[in-house]
């Protein structure tokens, strides 16, 4: 039996621990808070000065002198090649690097190495990726300052986010799952390919997606390579009439992208140019917002059979 | 080493049953740690034999030695021999690639590990793997190995449901009938019932019951009464060591080593 007295000091002790709870709870709603508000501030300013340059000329039309009647169909189109190109490079390489690493490199001092360097890569900043690409593809490969340089720059920085998530992806997948398909007398390669990698694929997706958002607003290295900061046509088609029907000078040609078409507005003196930048980075937004959607509910979609 | 534990001793070699396999001097290292100390004697063919001993004891290693699960992660060694019989190959030895033992020898593990696909899927993955390709025979191999694991009545009219929706017991069961429908020499049981309620563990002791007419076991349990109710001959294992191998009732009734009776009476473990 405990006297009135001890329960007393207990409920004092209960109540100074729940103190700190409360102050804890404070700290992370204000922290919480100073993140969201903060971005929802930005959007809110963006959208009020740019929302009225949002038409449908603005996106058909290519950039002008005159602010009122500067479009960014070169910045789109630009975008979406160099992350069409950004991501037929990076998404099999990483995979495929991201596989051997998990699943076949023994387990040495030398696969440390590359481990810890392959997570170093994320960190490195992006201008050094630009300027990798200047001497390596620009130059060296003679791809000169064209969609296809852009793309495999880009790759690269994007190249640790794939394989981290997909390494990340592969090693969710319980042991015992990998153990019954090897159990059964699968090599290697027909566990990866009939389960670690039909398993892992939404991980691997989401990776994939975050990764091209976050190339999708990427300047330095674009601007480190060499895009152009006004350029009034469209790179060549890659359909054509005649045999063999695919055309790939699409790649060799000089582009713009979004963030670049937005450095150029904003850093114009004319007032109205910056309506025409809070447009376009309304747009940028909108677009990786809606890559992070597609992210999220393909991790949804894909996830509901995996009881794991 | 107790002096009954060498197969030469058993005093078995009468019996009817031959061997399936003999395990000779069987060592076996996690890196420098050494789980499995000189281990010696044999399954009977089509007879169930079940290893126990308290946890962290070896029972499960040893078990995994016999499909060379080892050889998945570095740094494992194995020293001895383990024959397979008829063609009296050593299945431990480099030059066997531990792929074939594997297609040679199934087993079922401790959880229902069902892969994320159709129960029809599950059962054809071992068959898909050897290369077989024609439906009929798929089909054909799938009802029997559904039927071989007492599961076939319940999930015919669902056989392209996912598994997961299948419950525990018919999930563990699945697994059984995923590992019979290759045919196996020899069935691997790593504590199947540890995750199954009582009436799922009846069910998967009356099936093991009913394989042994067609395959060779060798189950882990740390569940003594499962040890008698399903397994011909037991083995009791402490620290890596093989304390005491004989017929199952000879154990339950006399053990001849002490450390065997305190294990069985609960006076230990």
């Amino acid at each position: 039996m405990r006297d009135d007295k001890d329960l007393s000091e207990i409920r004092t002790i209960i109540a100074r621990h729940k103190l700190w709870d409360l102050i804890f709870m404070i700290v992370g709603v204000l922290a919480l808070m100073i993140a969201v508000l903060t971005f929802m501030a930005l959007f809110a300013h963006m959208l009020i000065e740019g929302m009225p340059r949002l038409s449908w000329d603005f996106f058909t039309s290519f950039p002008s002198r005159r602010p009122g009647s500067a479009g960014i169909l070169s910045a789109w189109v630009g975008t979406i090649l160099v992350m069409l190109v950004t991501a037929m490079a990076a998404v099999p390489m990483g995979i495929g690097a991201g596989i051997y690493l998990e699943e076949y490199a023994s387990k040495n001092i030398i696969t440390e190495i590359i481990e810890i360097n392959v997570t170093n890569l994320a960190g490195v900043p992006s201008i050094i990726y630009g300027l990798l690409a200047l001497s390596l593809f620009v130059h060296q490969f003679g791809f000169g300052q064209s969609i296809l340089s852009a793309g495999l720059a880009l790759a690269l920085l994007i190249l640790p986010v794939v394989i981290v998530a997909t390494r990340e992806a592969i090693r969710a997948i319980p042991l015992v799952i990998r153990e019954g398909a090897y159990a059964l007398g699968a090599t290697k390669w027909q566990t990866v390919s009939d389960h670690l990698l039909p398993y892992s694929a939404a991980g691997i997706l989401t990776g994939v997606i975050i990764g091209l958002a976050r190339a999708i607003g990427e300047t330095a290295p674009i601007i480190t390579i060499g895009a152009l900061t006004f350029i009034a046509f469209l790179p060549p088609s890659p359909i054509k009439a005649e045999f063999p029907f695919l055309s790939f000078e699409w790649l060799m040609a000089p582009f713009t992208v979004m963030p670049i078409q937005m450095f150029n507005w904003v850093s114009r003196p004319e007032e109205e140019f910056q309506a025409n930048a809070a447009a376009a980075g309304l747009v940028l937004v909108v677009m990786t917002l809606a890559m992070n959607a597609i992210a999220i509910y393909l991790r949804y979609r894909m996830r509901k059979n995996l009881k794991w | 080493m107790v002096e009954n534990s060498t197969v030469e001793n058993l005093g078995l070699d009468a019996a009817p049953v031959p061997y399936k396999s003999e395990v000779k001097n069987l060592s076996f290292y996690y890196g420098a740690f050494s789980a499995l100390k000189n281990i010696n004697m044999v399954l009977h063919e089509k007879q169930v034999t079940a290893l126990i001993g308290p946890s962290g004891c070896g029972k499960s290693t040893f078990l995994r030695c016999f499909n060379r699960m080892h050889d998945l992660y570095p740094g494992n060694r194995y020293v001895g021999d383990i024959i397979l019989h008829p063609d009296n190959v050593n299945i431990l030895s480099r030059s066997v690639d531990p792929i074939e033992v594997r297609m040679r020898i199934s087993m079922v593990f401790q959880k229902p590990n069902p892969f994320p696909k159709s129960i029809y899927e599950n059962v054809a993955y071992g068959l898909r793997v050897r290369g077989v390709r024609q439906r009929a025979i798929l089909d054909e191999k799938v009802e029997e190995a559904l039927r071989g694991a007492a599961l076939w009545e319940e999930v015919k009219d669902r056989l392209n449901q996912l598994a997961y929706n299948l419950s525990g017991g018919q999930q563990q069961r699945l697994c059984i009938a995923r590992a019979l429908a290759t045919d196996p020499e020899i069935l691997l049981f790593d504590e199947p019932t540890s995750a199954l309620d009582p009436i799922a563990t009846a069910n998967i002791e009356e099936l093991i019951a009913d394989l042994k007419d067609k395959v060779t076991i060798l189950i882990v349990t740390h569940n003594m009464q499962q040890a008698a109710r399903v397994s011909d001959y037991t083995a009791y294992m402490y620290l890596g060591e093989l304390i005491e191998f004989d017929v199952t009732d000879t154990i339950f009734i006399k053990p001849k080593n002490k450390q065997t009776e305190d294990y069985i009476t609960g006076r230990f473990g």
